[in-house]
């Protein structure tokens, strides 16, 4: 108790070493409940609930319809059904999903080490730089790649004239198109956390790999990429998972030979067919936790989840 | 080697990541440019995305193409009041996650973390779900996109706020009640102030995320139409060149609320 004002700044531990209550732990049981309690309603509500019934309505006998209503039949068929007509779609937005995310990471990473090293008194406006483009209409936005990557413009007439393309050949409605627009929308999410994650790196680290001989290859691999880690992660997570369940990209950008499975569920609930567009959806969620996991433990970071 | 190559190549090597970053950021700003020039399109005909001149008359006449000023109101409604709600929902659980202690809190965690992990078409259709299931399908509309947008934008205010909270060092308020101040006047007086520049940023993100969802709204809208679903329905008829205009406008009020922000805060800092 003497120590009480003597223990430096040790947040929450304060309490266990002095046996004084910090504000943390003075206002236990209730009052804590209690807060939590309209969001959290919030939350059961219009998140759990859905989820639960999502997951019945991908059993529905798939005969009915929203006039008539469905009977829940367990109808398991649902699932083979979907997962056999729609494999192509699921296989691309995994593997479109993929792309992005790895594009996402080389374009990324120089961008965040240049405003956590690099930029000196200019680091908050990069970092600005990296949000403005959120705050216009993310669908204005995709739409200009139309104009960007159009047939008769300067991209294109520029990469035929250097043979990169055939004198025929185009860019907009390929996977290319429906790629490079993943990448770029989702491209924040990546870069912010890595900044994070790199602005807390000390660059004396850096310095020490190369002051013991190690080449800056060397020193990437063994001390900025383990230190990065944790936002190279978060960023996966966070251009991976709105990247495969997108599907504006895919409509706006591609042909419909790109279609991805979020255009299926949006049409199949268009359409009516609910009990098939929820089993893809519940199918959709599973493959993504799924690989979530497995992704987070062979990165061993699973504090972060 | 020349002096000049030498030291040509030492510039190089030290800010080729300087320069690489830049051309990323390019690459993210190519758009907006796209999207300014396009504001000015004098355009001819509907069915190509091409620059066909120059005009202010998409300027002037904003309103020109059915149902986009409409939207843009329904827009703005949705997004003030979906805000308030989840600012003030989530603002609350931030409290509770930093500043009390309860079991279950890892949990509680993870549950608010969940929706963000969730991809939309997933939510969307979720939520979709439920209201068919309730036989709410007949409403679905402008309430129904609310409770929407208030439920993705809860945990994005949950983070950010919590991450404000977290910051702040706890004796700040330990202090104040050292001091002889009650609990009501601890926090009007010394937590709330502190952690109000959180709050606003979630307020600012939540409505940037309501104003511009377009996969979980267009599930659950019924016959209601948001400004991105305007712009979706447009884009399969050609595109108005006035959607770029409202795209310009965000961006310049997005920006000026940054500048702002930034200026406020250096002139506190120099105080």
């Amino acid at each position: 108790m003497s120590a009480a004002g003597h223990v430096p700044s040790l947040g929450p531990t304060e309490a266990q070493l002095t046996g004084r209550p910090d504000p943390a732990s003075r206002r236990s049981g209730w009052s804590g409940y209690l807060l939590l309690l309209p969001g959290g309603l919030w939350l059961l509500l219009f998140f759990v609930v859905p989820t639960v019934t999502l997951m019945a309505t991908s059993l529905y006998d798939p005969a009915g319809s929203l006039q008539t209503g469905y009977a829940m039949t367990g109808h398991w068929q649902n699932y083979v059904e979907a997962l056999g007509d729609y494999a192509p779609q699921f296989v691309r937005s995994l593997v479109y999903a993929l792309l992005a995310t790895v594009a996402c990471i080389v374009l990324g990473f120089p961008l965040a080490y240049a405003i956590a090293f690099k930029a000196g008194r200019w680091k908050n406006l990069m970092l600005v730089a990296v949000i403005a483009p959120f705050f216009t209409s993310f669908l204005v936005r995709t739409l200009s790649w139309q104009y960007i990557l159009g047939d008769n413009e300067a991209l294109v007439g520029f990469l035929r004239s250097i043979h990169v393309l055939a004198p025929d050949g185009y860019l907009l409605a390929t996977p290319f198109a429906v790629v490079t627009g993943l990448t770029y929308n989702f491209l924040p999410f990546m870069v912010l956390p890595l900044y994070a994650s790199l602005e807390k790196l000390d660059p004396r680290l850096i310095e020490a790999g190369a002051d013991l001989y190690a080449s800056p290859v060397t020193t990437f691999r063994t001390v900025t990429l383990p230190l990065a880690m944790p936002g190279l992660v978060a960023g996966t997570l966070l251009t991976f998972i709105p990247s495969a369940g997108d599907y504006i990209n895919s409509e706006l950008l591609g042909n419909p030979r790109t279609r991805m499975i979020g255009n299926e569920i949006q049409d199949l609930f268009g359409a009516g067919d609910y009990p098939t567009a929820a089993s893809l959806s519940v199918t959709l969620m599973a493959a993504i936790v799924v690989l979530v996991f497995v992704y987070v433990r062979r990165a061993g970071t699973e504090e972060l989840l | 080697m020349s002096g000049v190559a030498w030291r040509g190549r030492a510039w190089l090597g030290d800010h080729l990541v300087l320069l690489l970053g830049l051309l990323v950021l390019l690459y993210m700003f190519l758009p907006i440019f796209v999207v300014v020039l396009m504001s000015f399109n004098d355009q001819s005909s509907r069915n190509s995305y091409t620059f066909d001149g120059f005009t202010l008359a998409n300027w002037t006449d904003i309103c020109a193409p059915y149902q986009l000023c409409e939207s843009l109101g329904t827009s703005l409604q949705i997004g003030l009041l979906a805000t308030v709600l989840a600012t003030l929902l989530g603002t609350l659980m931030a409290f509770a996650m930093v500043r009390h202690r309860f079991r279950g809190r890892s949990s509680a965690n993870l549950f608010i973390f969940l929706p963000m992990a969730t991809p939309e078409i997933v939510l969307g259709s979720s939520l979709l779900a439920l209201f068919v299931n309730a036989g709410l399908a007949g409403v679905l509309g402008f309430w129904t996109i609310f409770v929407a947008h208030v439920l993705f934008c809860l945990s994005f205010v949950v983070v950010t706020v919590k991450a404000r909270l977290a910051g702040l060092d706890p004796r700040l308020e330990q202090a104040a009640a050292d001091l002889y101040a009650n609990e009501w006047q601890t926090f009007w007086r010394v937590s709330f102030p502190l952690v109000f520049p959180g709050i606003l940023a979630a307020a600012l993100l939540s409505f940037s995320l309501s104003f511009d969802d377009f996969i979980i709204t267009n599930l659950n809208a019924g016959q209601e139409v948001t400004f991105p679903m305007f712009v979706w329905g447009a884009a399969q008829r050609g595109i108005p060149p006035q959607i770029n205009v409202i795209g310009t406008v965000m961006f310049l009020v997005a920006m000026t609320v940054v500048l702002v922000g930034e200026l406020s805060r250096r002139r506190r800092a120099a105080r």
